[in-house]
């Protein structure tokens, strides 16, 4: 390590509520690659918007290069050296590559040179792309090189990654892992943020830990072991949830080549998903973002219809029914997206409670609305779930991202569902509330449902899971024990790299 | 009834008149639209622009400076437009449905005393040997300045938007206004500069109603014009060649009614003078079936939270 | 600067004073209007919100206000269920008119046969007629994706060239000495929408009109199709994940809205206005949709928007005879209120802080 890059001193930012950082201080060197580690909300994004402009602290100063660096916008920081790779792309879906590259350039070279460039500089760092296909057409890994490419032709000091493996199979991040070395090797310092404790002792040299806005401590991750950074970043040890392993009931649900085009032009579309779930069976399944997910919740929540035959609920087909029929059945569902489609954010949670409960729960009658039962209901979701809300009356958009969650999960796991189908359960909650929520589906699988688990948190399937299998663009793997799967095997599954060596070039 | 009695050049040649306004107020729409923003307000824009233009006009004695005066109007009205669905965040359906009934308020408030008056006459410009080629000549180069202004408008759009950088950052911003945030555009700005142009483009093509083609003030003369070239723009897939196209074939329709109600065609007047309208709702459906080029984050309001 | 930060939730309060600091907005700019046009803005205001209630002749103006409010409540209720739910019907003008022409062909096509049957009769054509025309839209929404928007509007114009026709052809009463317009259905008993309670004004669309806020009121807040309407506007994707097939809430939203709007031209042609004539539409369906939004789509709102936009029309027009005011500064000054409301709605949602505070 050659210098001191970015020096962090004292940053504070408050929201009305929340105080996202407070008097954070930390420093990373040149060719430097340095984790940002700490749990969801523990206040890494907004540090790092803070250090690319898009933010502004309260207090506290940063320098550059022992200059006063001050980002008014994130051209500034970009025009300082400062890059960043977003952890939800910042891409146009109906502008190729190029276009969206030269967006994110101050001074452009005319397109030809550009085109000309970014085949430059994927070869050089082993990430092939086609400066003219339509981003909206790639994959979850090649629009990733979109952002990174664009950093790269801007010659960065420092690039910021935020979570940049949560869309990647094992074997893209070893792709990404070799061309963030190359980068380094050149002297460009890497802020890498996640909290997947493996890959940051593989990759980084140094690590911060944040917990709660505050930095609590830095190690060296090499020589730190994953345990120890997950009591500093947790502050307390976990419940881990149990797995009782009871012996599996009968086939409840049935899917025989189930294939359902996608409603949207980006989407994808599901092909021939073969599958059963037994009763007491907990089925993960893995995949990266972007293969199917989202269709294959909404094929068997009923928002997406299929042939009556393609899904079989205890012997009975049920392809062809809307979400009230089979919710009536006793197929259950909790979707990814809590605001705006598990849930109506400008509504009270109780009216949010009648949104899946009416049927299970007898709260209307003849269509009409029994408000005083909902409001019971939705209460009971909030003692039973520990939810955090002054009342049943509050917005669903006035929770926070994980007691949303609890009360999205509890409202399905009360209605006593005979398949419950939960897709990405635990996604952007803290770790205390994501191992409540593992707990309530292992309870409701021992109690005989079968449950499916659809994620891309592979450490999390590994944890509940009976068996796993793996979306890969529409179509489903073979189905295997999860008990003994390696990584290696589960790569292979989710499809290798995805497809990415053979990039059109 | 004497339909042979209809001039087909003569026919072309007002084809071409009839489509300039709609033209202009569409490539103006499409402008905002693809930064985005959906601005029901064409109609209301379009008749202020009327008022303005007419007013300064016949007050000045020159034409060009009532034109100046209906881009200004536009593009004033518009302003409250984008204060509302841009800073105060209002609903954009509602924001240009206010601004139509406002505007249609304000143009007869304005318009008093207008009623009956003639405006000074635009003169008609015939470009030197392009108006001498046979056919094509009269149609389409012995027309008014306007006319080519607005065919060189629909040109400069389509170049500005596929070959420079402007068009490109308009495009993203009303692709994901969200990602062109995270790159440091500034999304407000942006979008309020399209609707100023797209207000302006509106003021002129109502001007052009009013001082041109028909030409005198009476209220509520833009009669719907202001909704077509809003269907133009669905109709055109955003594409501003196209839009050039559909208004040309609105603007044909719209002659060949009013030629045939000159010629007394056996059909009741009121049957020919709803044809415009059905024939919009008609495109509209055939066009319906293709929204892919629609651009994505069209009619959304847009809040920088952090 | 000034700075929107989002609220938590939408404030409640906010949701009831912002029509009535819209209101008092309107006024004040409405008055700088009137001063601009060379009225004394406080006479002029008197004129429009006082004079029709409290002046010595309010006895006069007094039953226009149910007269007035009535068509616009009926209407403005029918658009805020679509309103609610996101889907736009612009076209209520057209709806009211080809309602109005279908319940009074029914009424002429008995004539001069009387009976007790034929009121119902035209009630339920005029219905009809606004449903089967707001049934255009949304029929060509649900098959092929068609803009309502668009399409709803389009046809208020062909609506308003049908009533031209239908008043100068078919429906033109043959003894008028040539003059445009239907028989008066003023004097024809059996098709007479005339007055319940004499000097009150009140005939069977003001009836109507509370039934309908009622009848909205319970649909809102108790049942099912109404629930789902309210989460489809706010949440489509959430609505579709709790059963909501959007295809049939458009066709109910636009059926209904359609239906109230060709009752309400029903009612009209049939009691105050009397004759299909050319110009026998005043606006009233352009007029509904400022009442809709300014009742924030709430039923009971609704019912007060209306009582309040019946009183500009009505101060309008005393102030047009009196002060000499052009009819066309009220029409402003109705779309100056949409404005406002729209304006201040913000604040809703959303609370104005100062920009950057300095001590953290």
């Amino acid at each position: 390590m050659t210098g001191v890059l970015l020096s962090i001193n004292g940053l504070t930012k408050a929201y009305p509520g929340v105080v996202a950082n407070s008097d954070v201080s930390f420093q990373i060197g040149e060719g430097e690659v340095h984790a940002l580690l700490g749990e969801n909300g523990a206040g890494k994004s907004t540090l790092v918007k803070m250090i690319y402009g898009l933010v502004k602290p309260d207090s506290g100063t940063m320098t550059l290069r022992g200059a006063p660096y001050s980002p008014a916008e994130p051209r500034a920081a970009r025009a300082s050296g400062v890059a960043m790779v977003f952890q939800h792309f910042s891409l146009f879906d109906a502008l190729n590559v190029a276009e969206n590259i030269t967006l994110g350039m101050e001074n452009p070279p005319p397109m030809r040179d550009l085109a000309t460039k970014i085949r430059e500089v994927s070869e050089t760092y082993g990430l092939p792309l086609d400066p003219f296909r339509t981003v909206g057409d790639l994959s979850a890994g090649e629009r990733q090189r979109v952002e990174i490419i664009r950093c790269l032709l801007q010659d960065p000091k420092l690039l910021i990654m935020d979570e940049p493996t949560s869309v990647l199979t094992p074997q893209e991040v070893q792709i990404l892992f070799t061309t963030l070395r190359k980068l380094t090797a050149e002297g460009v310092a890497i802020l890498y943020i996640s909290h997947k404790l493996e890959e940051i002792r593989a990759l980084c040299d140094n690590a911060t830990i944040l917990r709660l806005g505050k930095n609590v401590g830095t190690c060296v991750p090499s020589k730190t072991t994953a345990s120890e950074m997950a009591e500093l970043m947790v502050g307390a040890a976990l419940h881990i949830p149990e797995r009782n392993g009871g012996e599996l009931g009968p086939v409840l649900l049935d899917l025989d080549n189930l294939s359902v085009t996608s409603p949207s032009a980006f989407g994808t579309s599901l092909k021939n998903i073969t599958l059963q779930v037994r009763s007491g069976e907990v089925l993960g399944l893995g995949g990266v973002a972007g293969n199917g997910q989202d269709e294959l919740l909404g094929a068997l929540s009923g928002e997406l219809i299929s042939t009556p035959g393609a899904i079989t609920l205890e012997g009975q087909p049920i392809g062809a029914l809307g979400p009230v029929a089979r919710r009536r059945l006793g197929l259950l569902t909790a979707p990814e997206e809590r605001l705006g489609h598990a849930a109506a954010p400008d509504m009270s949670l109780t009216e949010n409670a009648m949104l899946t409960g009416s049927v299970r729960e007898g709260l209307e009658a003849n269509g009409f609305l029994k408000w005083g039962k909902a409001r019971a209901f939705a209460e009971a979701i909030i003692e039973r779930f520990d939810v955090r809300t002054p009342g049943p009356g509050n917005a669903a958009r006035a929770l926070s991202g994980g007691n949303l969650q609890k009360f999205v999960i509890g409202r399905e796991v009360m209605q006593r569902p005979t398949v419950l189908v939960v897709n990405q359960p635990t996604w952007g909650v803290d770790a205390a509330a994501a191992a409540a929520i593992r707990q309530a589906l292992l309870d409701l699988a021992a109690g005989g449902t079968a449950v499916i688990v659809i994620s891309q948190d592979l450490d999390e399937l590994m944890e509940i899971s009976d068996h796993f299998g793996a979306l890969n663009e529409g179509r489903l793997s073979e189905i295997l024990p999860a008990r003994g799967l390696s990584v290696e095997q589960i790569g292979l599954m989710m499809g290798g790299a995805h497809g990415m060596e053979v990039a059109h070039v | 009834m004497d339909i042979s009695s209809i001039n087909p050049i003569l026919l072309l040649a007002s084809l071409i008149v009839a489509a300039t306004p709609l033209l202009l107020a569409a490539i103006g729409e499409l402008v905002v639209e693809k930064a985005g923003v959906l601005n029901l307000g064409v109609e209301g824009m379009m008749i202020t622009g009327a008022i303005c233009g007419f007013a300064i006009a016949v007050n000045t004695g020159s034409p060009v400076l009532g034109l100046a005066a209906a881009a200004v109007g536009g593009a004033v009205l518009s302003l409250l437009f984008a204060l509302l669905t841009q800073y105060a965040l209002a609903n954009q359906v509602a924001s240009g449905l206010a601004l139509t009934l406002f505007g249609l308020g304000l143009s007869a408030l304005l318009g008093q005393g207008y009623q009956g008056v003639k405006p000074p006459a635009f003169p008609q410009v015939d470009i030197p040997l392009l108006a001498d080629i046979p056919v094509l000549g009269p149609i389409l180069f012995t027309q008014d300045p306007v006319v080519y202004l607005a065919f060189a408008m629909t040109a400069a759009t389509w170049a500005v938007l596929k070959y420079t950088r402007a068009g490109l950052i308009l495009r993203a911003v009303g692709e994901n206004h969200d990602a062109a945030h995270a790159l440091g555009y500034k999304v407000v700005r942006i979008r309020v500069l399209a609707i100023l142009f797209g207000g302006a483009c509106a003021g002129l093509g109502g001007a052009y109603i009013s001082l041109i083609r028909v030409p005198q003030w009476t209220e509520g003369m833009t009669a719907g014009i202001g909704w077509i070239a809003l269907a133009l723009v669905v109709f055109a897939s955003w594409k501003p060649w196209r839009v050039l196209l559909g208004a040309c074939l609105f603007g044909g329709v719209n002659v060949l009614q009013l030629n045939l109600q000159a010629a007394g065609v056996a059909i009741p007047v009121e049957y020919l003078a709803m044809s415009p309208y059905l024939i919009t709702i008609l495109v509209l459906v055939i066009m319906s079936a293709d929204r892919s080029s629609a651009p994505a984050a069209l009619g959304r309001s847009f809040h920088a939270s952090q | 600067m000034l700075r929107l930060e989002k609220r938590p939730q939408p404030s409640q309060l906010w949701t009831y004073l912002t029509p009535l600091v819209a209101v008092i907005a309107t006024m004040i700019a409405g008055g700088a209007l009137f001063a601009f046009l060379g009225e004394d803005p406080l006479v002029a205001i008197r004129t429009i919100f006082w004079d029709p209630l409290f002046s010595e002749f309010a006895f006069y103006y007094r039953p226009q206000l149910l007269v007035k409010g009535a068509p616009l409540v009926l209407i403005a209720i029918g658009l805020s269920l679509g309103f609610r739910a996101g889907i736009w019907n612009i076209g209520a003008e057209g709806q009211y008119i080809v309602g109005a022409l279908c319940g009074a062909g029914v009424g002429l096509a008995f004539y001069p046969i009387e009976g007790w049957y034929i009121f119902p009769l035209m009630v339920l054509a005029g219905a009809v007629g606004g449903m089967v025309w707001a049934m255009i839209p949304a029929v060509l929404k649900v098959r092929f994706g068609t803009n309502e928007i668009l399409v709803s509007l389009m046809l208020v114009y062909v609506a308003e060239q049908l009533l031209a026709s239908m008043s100068l052809g078919l429906l033109k009463n043959p003894q008028g000495f040539g003059f445009p317009g239907s028989r008066n259905l003023q004097q024809y008993a059996s098709a007479h929408n005339a007055e319940l309670i004499a000097g009150t004004g009140m005939h069977w669309g003001v009836v109507a009109a509370f039934i309908a806020v009622i009848f909205s009121y319970i649909l809102l807040n108790r049942h099912m199709l109404g629930f789902h309407i309210r989460l489809t506007g706010q949440a489509p994707r959430a609505a579709r994940f709790a059963g909501v097939v959007p295809a049939r809430l458009i066709l109910i939203c636009l059926g209904a809205s359609g239906a109230l709007a060709g009752l309400a031209g029903l009612f009209e042609v049939a009691g105050p206005s009397g004759q299909v004539s050319i110009n026998f539409n005043t606006g009233y369906g352009f007029t509904a949709i400022i009442v809709a939004f300014l009742g924030r789509l709430h039923p009971v709102g609704i019912l007060l928007a209306g009582g309040l936009m019946a009183l500009t029309y009505i101060g309008g027009e005393i102030a047009q005879s009196n002060l000499g005011l052009p009819s066309a500064a009220i029409q402003l000054f109705q779309g100056m209120l949409l404005f406002f409301l729209l304006a201040v709605d913000v604040l809703t949602n959303y609370r104005i802080r100062l920009k950057q505070r300095e001590v953290a």
